[in-house]
């Protein structure tokens, strides 16, 4: 980065320092943070649409739809969610690599599954082996976003199921005296009606989503636990920066970069439902009456 | 190899008992099922021991954080804040690297204590250092419901507490214990329920599996990884946890009986299982 860092075993103390967090690989590293924040952008609003998906399944009048509904809510209820963060990915690739494999190289007639194996044809391959790099990347980071999309899908579901059962019955059914269809009052009717009674789960639920955002370095991305772990292990005279092992510091720096995080959304939240409450026929918006009052 | 003979060798796998060498191939579904299980011991075991320690230090954190003295609430939110609002994975890396270095750092001390220096090793493992994260884990968000409830006591209770003349440790006792787990009672269920699921965390996280001890989700990643397919494997190791599930509910739903044995069965409070308190 500076150019007085072009030889680190002459620098000394708060000199050494600034070069030796400045290094590129450090670099990587306050990337990674990037990385993160963008898992957050993109999974959170991805999430909710699985959420919503699901809760209206659950309320659909088909059987088989709403017995799917059911079974997505009801599956992180029973089972811990880190075995879908391990499972998701996984079975997705697969997935998609069996039906490539099928309709790419139909005449392919071994099993795909042989042993303790798993071969597809090389062009059903995903991403193909001769693709750069960074197809790889973004490969395993989108499965990465499609487990975390699918497991808080769920946990959303359960919180707009939730929701929309505690908009008041009559809404609905003015709405149908009215003679609005059914999807008429469920869009214009019930869906504005529900985000007060969701908001507090749905906080509830970004707060989770912040938590578990680490999880993605078990998901083989390179994320700011990989680059903490990386970084911070004992480094011999061999490289350019030797320091003993410093993973603590690192992990300590993480730990307050969450509870900022945890912070920052907690006092942002509470705005948001102060602001939403405001004439609201709920407690909070009672209490805020009274205290203008 | 029956089924029979597996069980007998691989039952007790993961605390060591039984056959050393894991299967290296042609798994059989069998084989699956009982070290996957083997691996539930240490699932049961982090979770019931943590959620047991953390029940009273809970109640002394909730009580502490409704305390008048700034001295007592202030470290009591800390606390609370600290371990809600960071990741359990971090605070398992954080306290792994901690354990590691702890014996370097008590060198000075050491020259004067000798034993002490072997002593402090067993904290790096798992069944101690993951422990601790996990009671202190669930001690913060146990507290946090607890506080809640704390605070939602009826007046009414208390006032007919001072009528009956009792104050300070039997009015708590009687009175302000009871009600405050009544109340507290669903949420705590759920608490329970997501703690069991953290659980499978611990050998992911810093924690190394020692002579591949390991949890039931350890097991089904070796055989995941090794077969390369997670359609067998995970669905077993989700089974159990649904069992295990269930059982905790049941018991749960026993203590929740017990605690509103004096109302009518139909004003008791139902334990639904809301996903609020996962880390």
């Amino acid at each position: 980065m500076f150019a007085s860092c072009a030889d680190p075993s002459t620098l000394e103390g708060l000199h050494w320092l600034a070069c030796y967090l400045t290094s590129g690989k450090h670099m990587a590293f306050y990337a990674s943070f990037g990385t993160v924040m963008a898992l957050l952008a993109i999974t959170a609003p991805a999430a909710l649409a699985f959420g919503f998906a699901g809760a209206m399944a659950t309320r659909s009048r088909l059987w088989p739809v709403q017995w799917l509904g059911r079974a997505y809510t009801a599956m992180v209820r029973g089972v811990p969610d880190i075995i879908f963060f391990l499972f998701v990915p996984i079975a997705l690739d697969q997935a998609l690599e069996w039906v490539r494999h099928k309709t790419i190289c139909p005449d392919w007639t071994e099993p795909v599954r042989r042993g303790s194996d798993f071969v597809v044809c090389a062009q059903a391959k995903l991403p193909l082996s001769s693709s750069p790099q960074w197809v790889h990347d973004t490969y395993g980071f989108a499965l990465a976003v499609t487990a975390f999309a699918v497991v808080f899908g769920a946990f959303a579901a359960n919180v707009l199921h939730g929701a929309m059962r505690a908009v008041p019955r009559a809404q609905i059914e003015t709405a149908e005296a009215y003679g609005m269809t059914h999807a008429q009052a469920f869009w214009r009717i019930l869906v504005p009606q529900m985000w007060i009674f969701a908001l507090p789960g749905l906080s509830n639920l970004w707060m989770i989503l912040i938590k578990a955002t680490p999880l993605l370095f078990l998901l083989g991305v390179q994320d700011i636990v990989y680059w903490a772990r990386e970084l911070g292990g004992a480094k011999t005279s061999i490289y350019a920066y030797p320091h003993p092992d410093w993973r603590i510091y690192y992990f300590l720096g993480l730990l307050v970069f969450y509870l900022g995080l945890t912070k920052i959304s907690e006092v942002v939240l509470g705005r948001l439902n102060a602001r939403l409450s405001h004439g609201q026929a709920t407690l909070a918006g009672e209490a805020q009456r009274k205290a203008a009052a | 190899m029956s089924c029979l003979q597996t069980i007998q060798d691989y039952a007790l796998r993961s605390v060591g008992i039984g056959e050393r060498l894991l299967p290296r191939s042609g798994f059989t579904i069998c084989e699956q099922v009982t070290l996957i299980g083997s691996g539930m011991i240490w699932n049961v075991y982090f979770g019931l021991f943590a959620l047991l320690a953390g029940f009273f230090l809970a109640t002394a954190v909730a009580l502490a954080r409704l305390s008048p003295l700034v001295a007592l609430r202030k470290p009591a939110e800390w606390f609370i804040f600290l371990f809600r609002g960071s990741p359990l994975f971090i605070q398992f890396f954080l306290a792994y690297e901690a354990f590691v270095l702890l014996p370097k750092a008590g060198l000075t001390l050491d020259l004067i204590f000798v034993e002490i220096t072997a002593d402090t090793r067993w904290l790096t493992r798992a069944w101690a250092g993951a422990l601790i994260v996990l009671f202190l884990n669930t001690a913060a968000y146990t507290a946090e419901i607890f506080y809640g409830a704390l605070r939602s006591v009826p007046r009414g209770d208390l006032e007919a507490a001072d009528a009956y003349g009792l104050s300070g440790w039997a009015r708590f006792r009687r009175v302000v214990w009871p009600t405050m787990l009544r109340l507290a009672w669903p949420a705590y269920t759920n608490e329970a329920i997501f703690l069991f699921h953290a659980t499978t965390l611990v050998f992911f996280s810093g924690f190394p599996a020692w002579q591949q001890k390991g949890d039931a989700l350890y097991y089904a990643k070796y055989f995941a990884d090794k077969t390369f397919n997670p359609f067998v494997a995970y669905p077993i190791v989700a089974g159990y946890f649904i069992l295990m599930t269930l059982v905790i509910i049941a018991i749960f739903g026993l203590i929740n009986r017990r605690l509103n044995r004096h109302l009518p069965p139909e004003a008791r409070p139902r334990l639904r299982i809301r996903p609020q308190v996962v880390r």
